[in-house]
C-alpha cells in the first residue's frame, strides 16, 4: 500500500457558459498522503470547490474534465466507469457540504440517512450501521447519541447538523473526505465545537481530508499543509505553519494582511454630539414569541453601531423594528427629535428617504430580472423625482461612487456580476435616496475576506465623504474591530453590554461577550488547542 | 428582444419541431379560405367517397369534403382554444397575483372560491352551465375559462408567494412601492416563466375539453366545422370499415384525420413548452 492516496497531475475542468468551454482549473497538481490534511483557501471563483469535487472524480452539471489524471489509490479517476465511481463514493471518498441543512432530506430521520451509505455499499447491516451511528453521533460529541439519530433534520441545530453530516461521511470509513466549506454559514460560537469535533474524529480514524474556505484562521487550525488558488491556478502550497508565518508570494500577503484593516479615528463633530435616532424600551415579538425585551440604545450622527450576537439573538429583529416592517408591541424610537411611525406604510415618504438598508445576501436582494440601471433608477426616480438624462446621469455618478465602472455595469443583470460587485450595487441602491441612516445587514458574511474589506473600506469612505450613520448588524468580531464606533453585544434578544469599542474589546467583559471574543479563530496554529484545554479547566459561566 | 433571439439561437432541435408545427397549425388557421378547396358546410357529391381526387381525403356522412373541413376546422378549434385560454390567465393570474400580495381577507375568499369550484368536476359542471346558457361559442368560452382559471390562480398564487418572500421585495416595500408597481415589475417578470409554460399546457386541455364537449354534443355546434364534433361524427366508422383494401380502409381511418390534428397540435406546443420550462429551471443539463 503506497503512502500517497490521492495524485491529481495537472487537472484542467471546463465550465459551459455563453456557448463555448471556459476554463475553471488551468492545470493543478494536488497530492495527498494517507491521514494528511490540505487546506484550500482562496477567493469566490478561485475554483476550490470544483477541484475539491473533481477528487471524487465528480464534476457539477456543465462543467468536464479536459485534461490531466486523478490518481486515488491507484485508480485514475478520470477514465473510471460510474459504476467504479459508484462504489468508490460514499464509501472511500466522501463529501461534506457547506450547508448541512440543504444537504439533508427533510423527510428523513438523521440516522436513515447514516444507514444509507453503508447498507447500500454492502459494509454492514442495517443493525450495526444504527449501532455505528450512535458510537460515532457519541464521539462527535452529540448530545443524546442514543436518541438524536431519530430526530428530523429540522429537529437539531445547525451545528448539531453540521457534526451530524461529518459523522454520516465517517459511516463507511473513508480513506479520504472533503469537507466544503463547513463551518461557513455558523456563527463563531458554534463554529468552534464542529471545528473541534471534525479534527479529533479525523486524526482518530487516520482520515486524509482536504478542507475548503476562504477563513484562514480556519484553515490554520485544520490542515497540515495549505495550498492557495487563484483563478484556477496556485499560487503556492506550503505545510501550514510555514505558510502562515512567512508566505512567499504577493497574492497571499494580501490575503494575510486582510485583517489588519482598521478605519481611521472618527474626527470629533463640530457643535458637539447629536443623537439621530433613539430607541428607548422597544419590545417586539413574532406572535407569542419574544424576540426583543426592552431594547435601548442611542445612535449619534456620523457613527458607526456594531450590534454582534448569535443567529437568534434578535439583531435583524432589530433592524426590522427600525425599519418599520415589525411594528414593536412597547417602546418607542425617535428619529431626530421626533417618533417614528411603528408601521413603514405609515410613514412618509421623506422620512423612508432617510432610512435606508442593505441586506446580508445580495443575491436575493436584486431582482434578478432588472438591469442595474433600473434597480439604481428606480430609488431615484420614487424618491427624488429624477427621469431622463438628469436620471442616467446620476446613476454614472452613483456607479463611479461605487467603483464599477458605468458603461460596462449600467445594462447588466445581476446574474451578470460577483457577489462583491452585487453588494456594491445593493450599497448605490441605499445611496441612491440619499440616505442619513443605513442598515447594513450582516453585508460582508457572504463574501470571502478580500471582498468583504473592498466593501467595508467603501462603507468607510462613503461615511467620511457623506456624512452617513450605520448600525451595523454583524456575527464578525474582526469586522467589529475594523469599522465600529460603538458596540452593542445582544443575546437572546437582550443587551448584554453596550458601549465604545475599545471598553467592549477590553477586559473585563461580560461573560457572553468573553466568548463571543475568545470564539473568534486567530491566525495561531495552536489556538484551537489551546482555547479548548483553557475551557475545560476553566468552564464558563 | 436581443434576449429572445439569444435564447432562440440556444434552442434545441426537439423546440423548433414544436415552433414548426404551431406555426403550421397558425398559417393554416389565418389562411383557412384561401387553403380550403371547398366551402366548410356545402355537400358536394355523393356521402362517404375514397381518397382519391378531387377529394383527397375523401368526403363525410353527409358529402362535404373532409380536407376543407380540417383546415376550417383548424380556425374554429384552435381559435376558440386561443381566445379561452387567454381569459382563463388573464382571469386567474390577476386574482392569484392579487390574492399573493394583499393576503387577509381577499386571499382567503378568493382561494375558498375557488376550492369550491375545483371540488366539482369540470366536465360535469361544464355540462350543467352549457345546459342552462345554451350552447353559443360566447358561453362556451365564458364557462370553460372559468373553470380553467382555477389552475391557473392555484399556480401564480403560490410561484408569487415563493417570490414576495425575497429581499428585493421587502427592499421595493420599506421604499413605499404600491401594490400594482410590486406586482408588475417586482412579481410578475420572475413568475413569467412558469406561467408560459402553463400556459402551454392549459391550451392542450382547454383543446382537450371542448373536444370532448363537442364530442358529447355540447360543444361547437354543426354545422360549424370542428375536430372534436368531426371525431364524434365518424367515430362508428372505425367499426364498420372493411381495411383489405387500401380504397375501403380509407373510409375508416376518417375518424383518425381529426384525431391526429388534436394529437399533432399538442405534441407541438408541449414540445414548446418543455423548452420554455427548461430555461426557466435554470438546468444546465
Amino acid at each position: 500500500m503506497s503512502d500517497v492516496l490521492l495524485d491529481m497531475k495537472n487537472v484542467a475542468i471546463e465550465g459551459w457558459s455563453d456557448r463555448r468551454w471556459k476554463p475553471i482549473i488551468k492545470g493543478v497538481d494536488l497530492t495527498l498522503k494517507r491521514g494528511e490534511i490540505l487546506g484550500l483557501i482562496g477567493e469566490s471563483g478561485a475554483g476550490k470547490s470544483t477541484l475539491g469535487l473533481a477528487a471524487m472524480g465528480y464534476t457539477k452539471g456543465g462543467c468536464r474534465i479536459s485534461g490531466g489524471s486523478i490518481n486515488f489509490d491507484g485508480q485514475d479517476l478520470t477514465r473510471a466507469s460510474n459504476e467504479a465511481l459508484r462504489q468508490l463514493r460514499g464509501k472511500r471518498i466522501a463529501y461534506v457540504a457547506q450547508s448541512a441543512a440543504a444537504a439533508f432530506n427533510p423527510a428523513f430521520k438523521l440516522i436513515d440517512q447514516y444507514c444509507e451509505a453503508p447498507v447500500q455499499h454492502g459494509v454492514m447491516s442495517k443493525t450495526d450501521a444504527q449501532k455505528d451511528a450512535v458510537e460515532l453521533y457519541r464521539k462527535i460529541r452529540l448530545p443524546n447519541p442514543d436518541t438524536i439519530g431519530f430526530r428530523y433534520p429540522h429537529q437539531v441545530s445547525g451545528g448539531q447538523l453540521q457534526r451530524a453530516m461529518t459523522a454520516m461521511a465517517m459511516a463507511c470509513r473513508p480513506d479520504l473526505i472533503i469537507f466544503d466549506e463547513p463551518t461557513t454559514a455558523l456563527d463563531v460560537t458554534t463554529q468552534i465545537e464542529v471545528l473541534a469535533a471534525v479534527r479529533d474524529i479525523v486524526r482518530e480514524y487516520n482520515t486524509a481530508a482536504i478542507y475548503i474556505t476562504h477563513d484562514l484562521a480556519v484553515v490554520a487550525q485544520m490542515a497540515d499543509h495549505i495550498k492557495v488558488l487563484l483563478r484556477g491556478e496556485e499560487v503556492e502550497q506550503a505545510p501550514a505553519r510555514e505558510m502562515l508565518a512567512n508566505p512567499q508570494e504577493d497574492y497571499t500577503k494580501s490575503l494575510w494582511a486582510v485583517r489588519e484593516f482598521r478605519r481611521a479615528p472618527p474626527v470629533a463633530r463640530e457643535g458637539g454630539e447629536e443623537t439621530l435616532l433613539d430607541i428607548t424600551n422597544v419590545s417586539a415579538s413574532y406572535g407569542a414569541q419574544k424576540v426583543l425585551d426592552d431594547v435601548s440604545l442611542k445612535i449619534r450622527r456620523g457613527s458607526t453601531v456594531a450590534v454582534v450576537g448569535e443567529s437568534g439573538s434578535g439583531k435583524s429583529t432589530l433592524a426590522r423594528v427600525i425599519m418599520g416592517l415589525l411594528p414593536p408591541t412597547e417602546g418607542e424610537i425617535l428619529h431626530d427629535g421626533t417618533p417614528l411611525p411603528k408601521l413603514g406604510t405609515k410613514r412618509s415618504r421623506g422620512l423612508q428617504r432617510h432610512l435606508q438598508m442593505i441586506h446580508q445576501m445580495a443575491d436575493t436582494a436584486l431582482n434578478p430580472k432588472q438591469r442595474i440601471k433600473d434597480v439604481i433608477g428606480r430609488p431615484l426616480e420614487f424618491f427624488l423625482g429624477l427621469k431622463g438624462a438628469a436620471k442616467e446621469a446620476r446613476i454614472r455618478e452613483l456607479l463611479t461612487l461605487i467603483e464599477l465602472d458605468p458603461d460596462e455595469f449600467m445594462h447588466r443583470l445581476p446574474s451578470e456580476l460577483s457577489g462583491g460587485q452585487k453588494q456594491r450595487v445593493c450599497i448605490a441602491r441605499a445611496l441612491a435616496a440619499e440616505p442619513s441612516f443605513i442598515i447594513c445587514d450582516e453585508v460582508t458574511s457572504a463574501l470571502d475576506q478580500l471582498v468583504a474589506e473592498g466593501i467595508l473600506r467603501l462603507l468607510d469612505r462613503l461615511q467620511r465623504e457623506l456624512d452617513l450613520t450605520y448600525l451595523f448588524i454583524t456575527h464578525d468580531l474582526a469586522t467589529v474591530r475594523s469599522i465600529a464606533d460603538d458596540v452593542v453585544v445582544m443575546q437572546n434578544g437582550v443587551i448584554v453590554e453596550q458601549g465604545p469599542k475599545d471598553d467592549i474589546f477590553s477586559p473585563p467583559h461580560a461573560p457572553y461577550t468573553e466568548l463571543l471574543l475568545s470564539s473568534v479563530p486567530e491566525m495561531d496554529p495552536d489556538w484551537l488547542t489551546n482555547i479548548l484545554k483553557n475551557r475545560r479547566e476553566k468552564p464558563l459561566q | 428582444m436581443q434576449n429572445l433571439i439569444h435564447h432562440l439561437r440556444d434552442a434545441p432541435v426537439s423546440a423548433w419541431i414544436g415552433m414548426i408545427i404551431v406555426a403550421f397549425y397558425a398559417i393554416i388557421a389565418l389562411f383557412a379560405p384561401l387553403l380550403a378547396p371547398y366551402a366548410e358546410n356545402v355537400s358536394i357529391g355523393a356521402q362517404y367517397q375514397p381518397w382519391t381526387a378531387p377529394h383527397f381525403l375523401g368526403t363525410d356522412a353527409l358529402g362535404r369534403d373532409v380536407l376543407s373541413r380540417l383546415i376550417y376546422g383548424a380556425r374554429n378549434t384552435v381559435g376558440i382554444a386561443l381566445l379561452t385560454t387567454a381569459l382563463a390567465f388573464t382571469l386567474g393570474a390577476t386574482f392569484g397575483l392579487l390574492a399573493a400580495t394583499l393576503g387577509g381577507w381577499f386571499d382567503t375568499i378568493a382561494s375558498r372560491m375557488v376550492d369550491v369550484l375545483m371540488a366539482i368536476p369540470p366536465l360535469i359542471f361544464a355540462l350543467l352551465i352549457l345546459t342552462i346558457t345554451g350552447t353559443s361559442v360566447a358561453a362556451l368560452i365564458l364557462v370553460i375559462a372559468v373553470l380553467d382559471s382555477t389552475r391557473v390562480f392555484r399556480l401564480s398564487r403560490a410561484v408569487a408567494q415563493g417570490i414576495l418572500t425575497m429581499d428585493y421585495i421587502e427592499v421595493a416595500r420599506m421604499r413605499g412601492e404600491g401594490m400594482f408597481w410590486l406586482i408588475r415589475k417586482e412579481v410578475l417578470p420572475n413568475a413569467a416563466a412558469p406561467l408560459i409554460a402553463e400556459f402551454g399546457l392549459r391550451f392542450c386541455f382547454v383543446f382537450l375539453f371542448i373536444s370532448a364537449l363537442s364530442f358529447l354534443g355540447l360543444g361547437i355546434q354543426p354545422p360549424t366545422a370542428d375536430w372534436g364534433g368531426m371525431v364524434r361524427e365518424s367515430a362508428k366508422l372505425i367499426s364498420f370499415a372493411n381495411f383489405s383494401t387500401w380504397q375501403t380502409a380509407t373510409f375508416g381511418l376518417a375518424p383518425l384525420l381529426p384525431a391526429g390534428a388534436i394529437a399533432l397540435m399538442t405534441i407541438g406546443v408541449n414540445l414548446i413548452v418543455d423548452w420554455v420550462l427548461h430555461m426557466s429551471s435554470g438546468l444546465k443539463e
